[in-house]
């Protein structure tokens, strides 16, 4: 493409340039680091993305609001119902419809059990990206149960499309509530062994602990959200700041730490699924009677003007951002995605450590790349 | 502060400015040439401290080629939108917000990748998701005869 | 052709038929002296060589197969899985299946790579498998050569080892092989040390180099036993720097998967790949047998101190099954470091080394000295 990447070192600099990706095991997908490298040190990285970019935000032009819902979940598949949730509450937002409790409820419910299967995955992989590959089946075990669980209520396991302007797609399956207690019941029992596996191995504290440490500073300025920012101290849970669905209504801890090492960003994200089963364990049980969906006009349009409308995924805040025409499609779309901008600080944080610490970094960035190509 | 504060704010940085109240952010629209100056002020003042920006789009209207900047204060909690637009579609130039915010290196580049909106002054503008033969997709009149159909 | 080789046998031979699993001699022995009665010496020797080669062939492709299958289920076990299970009863010739499967792929010509060196270093590292295999004491009689310094010719054959890794990083015109050969490199010539320090603490305690009379003199109780502490540490710190040695468990750099995606193999394919791929195993027997025999008493039964009744039961169980069962308790200790730690780095590698197995050897080393010295070891 646009660089020709040297075969051997260069002479003066003493560089060597890798190009890791687009197939690389720990990528996680299509991301392309070219990674400048002396002996076995990071000089720099630059990104190169777009292998996967599907432009969603330009089909969004051309299509209705009901529809676009169905292409958020190809952004962060992991976060699939979050995505969602965004579109839908910024169409309810803009038509000022209110909806009935129950489906907050179950909006809440699900979104923290998404999040529960993303963190899961996440500490699957982060344990592969360190050698630990049994980490991998662990994480995996317990989040087909959840995806299982997916599955009986909205026919899908990762991309739920479950939402819809007004509501939810269908009603929750009889079984949901008793198979959810039931999961809670037993991941917190699991909880422990994760802990045991790979939190508290010395060789994982040696490899992460002091490794890519991001700056509160450097967080605001590189706009980093979701766990990877609260692990640097920046409070920036938007299910705190703004809460939407049910989210004010439950006590939960937004999880902070100050070291903003590779290892708070992985303590971030286990204990987010600590709170997450906080937060399902106080609604479960209390979700009333209602509609699961106002009934909305046919076609949908947004009257002229602006929106935003911000939600917490597993990874951070994703803004959707509508500028509307008075159309049945927006006039532009953006999608402020998490993973993109947390991209952005690859490159400070992988500066001057090894290239096993760039995994280690990466992965505890826990990009998805459908996300930052879009 | 407020929203009502922040336009007392704003328009004491300048009389001139054009002020509007939306549902849920104070509207600030600027010219290209004043945008850098502001946002600098905006960034930097202590009682403003717009310190995180959460969000850069760049919008086609038709006619003019704009940019949006979602900017938020940490230490306040308050929010602004910044907005600006040029009627230059050949040569469209918006002075890049890379040095006040690290995020804006790769919005921006994003943003002139898909728009062709070139920001002066950024570190490395180069195309981010398409190569260099693509034309500016993002734009209202981009033509792709396969992939967009036409009724 | 005259066969009374089995006339010779016989009266080699008086006890029952079962006698040759204690003492392998009476085999070989006879054989030998039935080749020299038939043909002229010359032949003589190159027909017993080229028997015990392909003895060794059939043996390295047996283990090495049996290896990987058995990783495979320990490893499936661990991680609650289940592993193969659908070729053949609990799934024995999926390794068999996925030979064929290599065999028949294709060779990938790398471009620019340097062939010569490309192609031959597969052959590197299986030669120096098979030369260390030579030296091992599989059972009483059970040797192929029996070196008076048996314990310094595996040392020095083994690091060659490396000399192929090498060859293969660099010659594949890759840079993730090339990262990978020069870490492993850089690890092995360092834990080289280590290990050779924890077996000159044995050398030491037996007074000895040759293999067989190191297990000789284990007839009285296993070195890890009768050398106090300092034949502990030097187990462990065995285990563990022969772990790095073999590019394993959490100390495989030189292939770091999720790094640098196969490390120095990355660009071989079929039979090349899976020449590398059997070397590793082969490797991991090598070592745990070098373990089993320097600390664990090799093929001598376990005997505890008067206990006749014990003593007889033990010795009625053949040399080669202790042998095997020690060899395989080492292995299955080396595949549940892989399976549960998680990568160290590569400087992290080096610190263990330099900065604590070498001092804590060296210690060792004198401590053990200083044992044998005054006799009070048992």
């Amino acid at each position: 493409m646009e660089e020709k990447v040297e075969i051997i070192a260069t002479d003066e600099k003493q560089e060597f340039i890798i190009n890791m990706g687009p197939q690389h095991p720990s990528t996680h997908g299509v991301l392309r680091l070219v990674v400048s490298l002396q002996g076995e040190m990071v000089k720099s990285l630059q990104p190169h993305i777009g292998y996967i970019h599907r432009g969603i935000e330009k089909m969004c032009e051309s299509i209705t609001y009901p529809q676009i819902i169905h292409l958020t979940d190809r952004m962060d598949y992991l976060s699939a119902h979050q995505n969602n949730e965004a579109v839908c509450l910024l169409v309810e937002k803009a038509l000022e419809v209110d909806i009935s409790d129950r489906i907050k409820y179950i909006r809440t419910i699900m979104s923290e059990l998404s999040r529960l299967q993303s963190h899961q995955l996440f500490w699957a992989t982060f344990g592969m990206d360190l050698g630990g590959q049994t980490c991998y089946f662990y994480g995996l075990r317990d989040r087909e149960m959840i995806l299982d669980i997916f599955e009986e209520t909205t026919g899908g396991r990762m991309l739920v499309s479950y939402n819809c302007p007004g509501g939810v797609m269908y009603d929750l399956h009889p079984d949901f509530q008793k198979k959810v207690k039931d999961y809670i019941k037993y991941f917190r029992k699991k909880l422990p062994e994760y802990d045991a596996i790979l939190t508290g191995n010395v060789i994982f504290r040696e490899r992460t602990t002091g490794i890519g440490t991001l700056s509160l500073q450097d967080a605001i300025s590189f706009g980093i959200t979701g766990p990877s920012a609260r692990a640097s101290g920046l409070s920036c849970d938007i299910r705190k700041h703004e809460p939407y669905s049910a989210y004010d209504r439950v006590k939960f801890n937004e999880v902070l730490f100050t070291e903003g090492d590779t290892c708070a960003r992985y303590l971030a994200r286990v204990e987010e699924m600590r709170e997450s089963l906080n937060i399902i364990e106080q609604l479960i049980d209390n979700i009333p009677e209602g509609p699961y969906a106002v009934k909305m006009k046919p076609v949908i349009k947004l009257p002229e003007g602006d929106y935003f409308q911000r939600v917490e995924t597993a990874r951070g805040e994703l803004g959707v951002y509508v500028i509307s025409d008075g159309n049945k499609n927006p006039f532009r779309m953006k999608f402020r995605s998490p993973n993109f901008v947390n991209l952005g600080v690859l490159n400070h944080l992988a500066k001057g450590f090894k290239i096993a610490d760039l995994i280690a970094i990466s992965g505890s960035l826990d990009l998805i790349i459908p996300d930052i190509d879009r | 502060m407020d929203n009502k504060q922040l336009e007392e704010f704003v328009k004491s940085i300048d009389q001139d400015l054009e002020i509007r109240n939306g549902k849920q952010f104070t509207e600030v629209t600027l010219l290209p040439s004043q945008l850098y100056a502001i946002a600098k002020l905006l960034r930097e003042k202590e009682e403003a401290q717009f310190d995180f920006l959460f969000n850069l789009t760049g919008v086609d209207y038709g006619q003019d080629l704009g940019v949006v900047y979602h900017l938020r204060s940490t230490v306040h909690g308050h929010s602004i939108v910044l907005k600006t637009r040029t009627s230059d579609r050949v040569n469209p130039n918006i002075d890049s917000v890379s040095d006040l915010w690290e995020t804006a290196n790769l919005h921006e580049r994003e943003v002139y990748d898909l728009l062709g909106i070139k920001f002066t002054n950024h570190p490395d503008l180069r195309r981010l998701f398409l190569d260099s033969s693509w034309g500016f997709p993002l734009r209202k009149d981009y033509v792709d005869d396969i992939n967009i159909v036409t009724k | 052709m005259r066969f009374d080789f089995i006339a010779s046998y016989v009266s080699a031979f008086t006890g029952p038929w079962w006698k040759i699993f204690y003492d392998f001699s009476i085999l070989t022995g006879a054989v030998d002296e039935w080749l020299k009665g038939s043909v002229s010496p010359f032949w003589t020797t190159v027909i017993e060589m080229v028997v015990v080669g392909v003895v060794f062939l059939l043996f390295y492709a047996v283990v090495g197969l049996f290896l990987v299958y058995a990783e495979r289920k320990v490893c499936a076990f661990i991680q609650n899985r289940l592993g193969p299970n659908r070729i053949g009863p609990f799934g024995i010739f999926q390794t068999i299946a996925d030979l064929v499967k290599l065999l028949f792929k294709e060779i990938i010509p790398i471009k620019n790579a340097d062939s010569l060196l490309f192609n031959i270093a597969p052959y590197i590292v299986i030669i120096v498998n098979f030369m260390a295999l030579a030296a091992i004491p599989y059972a009483k009689g059970l040797h192929a050569i029996d070196f008076n310094i048996g314990i310094f010719y595996i040392l020095a054959v083994s690091s060659m080892s490396v000399v192929g890794v090498l060859l293969a990083g660099w010659s594949s015109n890759s840079k993730y092989s090339l990262i990978g050969a020069m870490r492993s490199g850089a690890q092995i010539v360092s834990y080289e040390l280590s290990i050779g320090l924890a077996l000159i603490t044995i050398v030491i305690l037996s007074g000895t180099m040759q293999l067989s009379e190191i297990v000789e003199a284990q007839r009285t109780g296993w070195f890890i036993f009768k050398g106090h502490i300092p034949a502990v540490i030097a187990f462990v710190i065995y285990v563990i720097s022969s772990t790095a040695e073999i590019n394993r468990g959490p100390f495989d750099m030189a292939e770091a998967e999720s790094e640098l995606t196969a490390g120095y193999h990355t660009e071989y394919s079929g039979i090349k790949f899976a020449f590398f791929y059997l070397a590793e195993y082969i490797n991991m027997f090598i070592v745990a047998s070098i373990a089993a025999t320097m600390f664990l008493g090799g093929w001598m039964p376990f005997h505890i101190g008067n206990l006749e009744g014990f003593n007889m039961v033990m010795d009625f169980i053949p040399p080669f099954i202790w042998y095997i069962g020690k060899t395989f308790v080492i292995i299955w200790i080396i595949m549940l470091f892989k399976w549960t730690f998680p990568r160290l780095r590569i400087d992290q590698l080096l610190t263990l080394e330099w900065k604590y197995l070498l001092p804590i050897n060296l210690v060792n080393v004198l401590i053990m000295a200083f044992l044998v010295l005054k006799g009070w070891h048992f």
